[in-house]
């Protein structure tokens, strides 16, 4: 059952690539991400993805919300009152207080809340705009930070930034279920949408377990990261690697990617980074891992990423044999429907 | 950057650092809890509010782009399904008031579907792309190829009793009622596929409210197509020739009330979003009036003709809510990341493996 879940050594191979490239993929380690938002810019530049909608959400730094058919990038800003490892963020001197109130959060909620999909259409369309009433985010102030709190009040803090991307799944919930053919598994390993094919079915949207692949407005087809197919194709790096400034994002065969990341897990618990871990990394893992994985420093719901994600066709199987157990009912009670009523 | 060692090393965020870490990363939302404290009863729930932690509250999966009439489709599809067996029923056994209503019932909820299906398409005029592949993985391309079978046995069937009287002996129209038969039969072998293919279309899915119930909603979903097919024959038969539609909408009935009441008891967290708020009232509704015509069905609908379109009336209705309910219900278990957090990290904790 290997084809449907599980790990899978080649995965090109399983799609019919006879001579093909190794697998590439992202390995995205957050923890050197400073949140500068280039590998979004160079996304929207490279593959003219059209604007997703300017708005100003409350999520700290992130004023894009969630990976969408309009940002195939998406970098998340966490602020938390902890230190990462021993690390010391200085604060204990200065009159520097909590870094974020309660009310910036209840300030998005009430918007998610009230949009027609939940907040899901972030990165694809802007929130309706408005909320139900204006939030004091006690902006501009006259006092330092931490000034009023006194010290009692000063917490540690941390800020945590990922930047997000399709995962290019092993088994991709997306392909999996698209009818058209318009998804396909490249000779690379990556999962692309063919746009001259798509017909905008939507079963790819609700397919994915990681809430990325959406319909774009007004164009109607299914939009998501192709891993710059047609820059790897010509032996670039894509174009949200090559800009990273920090290396968070690193593009190159999955296989070696793996070794560079356990490296990098092993360093950073030795520095005492224990929240440190692999998302997505795991061949074992629902998805038959990821070809786009992550560092991270907090368990992944903190990020907007699922804890423990499957391919819904794992279960093919065994949804098929009830299918054809209630068609077998069905048809059952309508010939005995007809065989007790007799003939007329 | 090595500063003094902090009191308590959080050497792993699940602990007590993290956990009580404050609200400005959404560790929690209230969500559910605002329209969701009460059950269709009016008692408060006495189940605690689910922890758990989140982005800002942001929902992790993409709500279905799909709109009500995909719900529509799924049920004229079960419509045109369980019609389809009661007009090859009904051909063979000599009953044509029955015969020619529900083959042209099956043909009319036939050409509704698919007008549901192609314009959710985000571009219609390519809805042929479906034809291009059959793909084993998805039921959707599965269903397609399922339904076009279908179609061509469920139409002839039904343009052969179109056919007006005056060109009833020309030649097309001589072969077409020699066909009309055996398509109809084949369009009744199709038609068990039709009736249960969307409840693997719906479960083979990331959404919560779908995915979690699919051992039981392709019995909930045969059932109702059974219910909806047998009370489309009450309602425009002869109550003389109407016995098997009866008996199997009584049978389907029967059988769409048992598996869903099966289906929202095994549910666990999940089970919230068909228990409150808008779904709830769309899911009750359903078994009311799927329980009324049922008991209409029994009782009344072999003396009363009236009686008998009553109860076919109240089963279409109830099979239509049905159908709505179970669409909403997948749709509201995207909108709130709990559905997806807190199972899939009680998951993770049972494991032991926390990523
Ligand atoms: S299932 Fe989602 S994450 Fe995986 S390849 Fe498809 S769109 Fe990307
Ligand atoms: S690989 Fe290309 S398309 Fe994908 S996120 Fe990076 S820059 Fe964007």
């Amino acid at each position: 059952m290997n084809r449907l879940y599980g790990p899978l050594d080649d995965v090109a191979g399983d799609a019919g690539h006879v001579e093909h490239p190794p697998r590439v993929g992202f390995f995205t380690d957050t923890s050197v991400c400073i949140g500068c938002k280039a590998c979004e810019v160079a996304c929207k530049e490279w593959n003219a993805v059209p604007e997703d909608g300017l708005d100003l959400l409350g999520m700290s730094f992130d004023n894009t919300g969630m990976l969408g058919a309009d940002s195939w990038r998406h970098v998340a800003f966490v602020e938390q009152a902890r230190v990462t490892g021993r690390q010391d963020p200085g604060f204990a001197g200065l009159p520097t207080g909590p870094s974020g109130i309660p009310e910036t959060a209840g300030a998005v909620e009430a918007r998610l809340e009230a949009a027609p999909r939940g907040g899901s259409e972030l990165g694809t369309e802007p929130l309706p705009p408005g909320r139900p009433e204006p939030q004091a985010l006690g902006m501009p102030g006259f006092d330092r930070p931490g000034d009023l709190t006194g010290a009692e009040g000063r917490t540690d803090f941390r800020w945590l930034m990922a930047s997000d991307v399709c995962k290019h799944c092993t088994h991709a919930g997306c392909l999996d279920v698209c009818p058209t053919g318009a998804l396909f598994r490249t000779e690379f390993g990556t999962v692309v949408v063919q746009q001259d094919i798509c017909n905008g079915c939507g079963y790819c949207v609700s397919g994915c377990p990681y809430g990325v692949i959406d319909r774009r407005q007004h164009d109607g087809r299914a939009n998501k990261c192709t891993l710059c197919y047609d820059r790897i194709g010509d032996g670039l790096e894509p174009a949200c690697a090559k800009a990273c400034p920090t290396d968070s994002i690193q593009f190159g065969e999955l296989d070696e990617l793996r070794e560079r990341a356990d490296r990098r897990l092993a360093q950073l618990h030795d520095l005492g980074v224990g929240e440190a871990r692999l998302y997505g990394r795991d061949p074992d893992d629902g998805v038959g891992g990821d070809g786009a994985f992550f560092l991270l420093l907090d368990e992944p719901e903190v990020y907007g990423l699922p804890p423990d994600p499957h391919v819904p066709t794992r279960d093919a199987p065994a949804m098929w044999k009830r299918a054809g157990q209630a068609a077998a009912a069905f048809l059952l009670a309508g010939v005995a429907a007809f065989v007790a009523g007799g003939r007329r | 950057m090595t500063g003094p060692e902090p009191a308590e090393l959080p050497s792993d965020a699940g602990g007590g650092a993290a956990r009580s870490a404050e609200m400005f990363q959404g560790i929690r939302r209230r969500r559910g809890g605002r329209h969701g404290g009460r059950r269709g009863g009016g008692e408060p729930t006495v189940v605690p509010e689910a922890e758990f932690r989140s982005y800002y509250g942001r929902p992790v999966l993409k709500a279905p782009v799909w709109e009500w009439k995909i719900a529509a489709y799924l049920f004229c599809g079960g419509l045109a399904a369980g019609s389809s067996v009661v007009a090859a029923g009904a051909d063979l056994t000599g009953r044509p008031a029955l015969r020619r209503s529900s083959r042209l019932g099956s043909l009319g909820a036939l050409l509704a579907s698919l007008y549901f299906l192609v314009s959710d398409l985000g571009r219609p005029e390519r809805f042929h792309h479906m034809l291009r592949v059959l793909k084993p993985t998805s039921p959707m391309s599965v269903g397609t190829w399922i339904l076009s079978a279908f179609g061509a046995g469920a139409g002839a069937a039904a343009v052969d009793e179109l056919v007006p009287r005056r060109w009833r002996r020309t030649w097309p129209a001589r072969l077409l009622r020699r066909l009309a038969r055996p398509l109809g039969l084949s369009a009744a072998a199709t038609a068990p596929g039709v009736a249960s293919y969307t409840a693997v279309l719906l479960s083979h899915t990331a959404v919560p409210g779908w995915n979690e119930v699919r051992d039981e909603l392709p019995f909930v979903f045969v059932g109702s197509a059974a219910a909806s097919g047998g009370g489309f024959g009450m309602l425009c038969a002869p109550v003389a020739e109407a016995g098997p539609a009866r008996a199997f909408a009584a049978v389907g009935a029967a059988g769409e009330i048992v598996a869903s009441r099966v289906m929202e008891h095994r549910l666990g967290l999940v089970g919230e979003v068909y228990r409150e708020g808008h779904v709830a009232r769309l899911w009750h509704a359903s078994e009311a009036l799927t329980a009324a015509g049922l008991a209409g069905t029994l009782l009344v609908a072999h003396r009363s003709r009236v009686g008998a379109a009553a109860s076919g009336l109240a089963l279409l209705a109830g099979s239509a809510l049905q159908r709505f309910g179970v669409f909403e219900a997948g749709v509201a278990s995207t909108k709130d990341p709990k559905y997806v957090v807190v199972p899939q990290r009680e998951r993770l904790d049972a494991r032991g493996s926390r990523p």
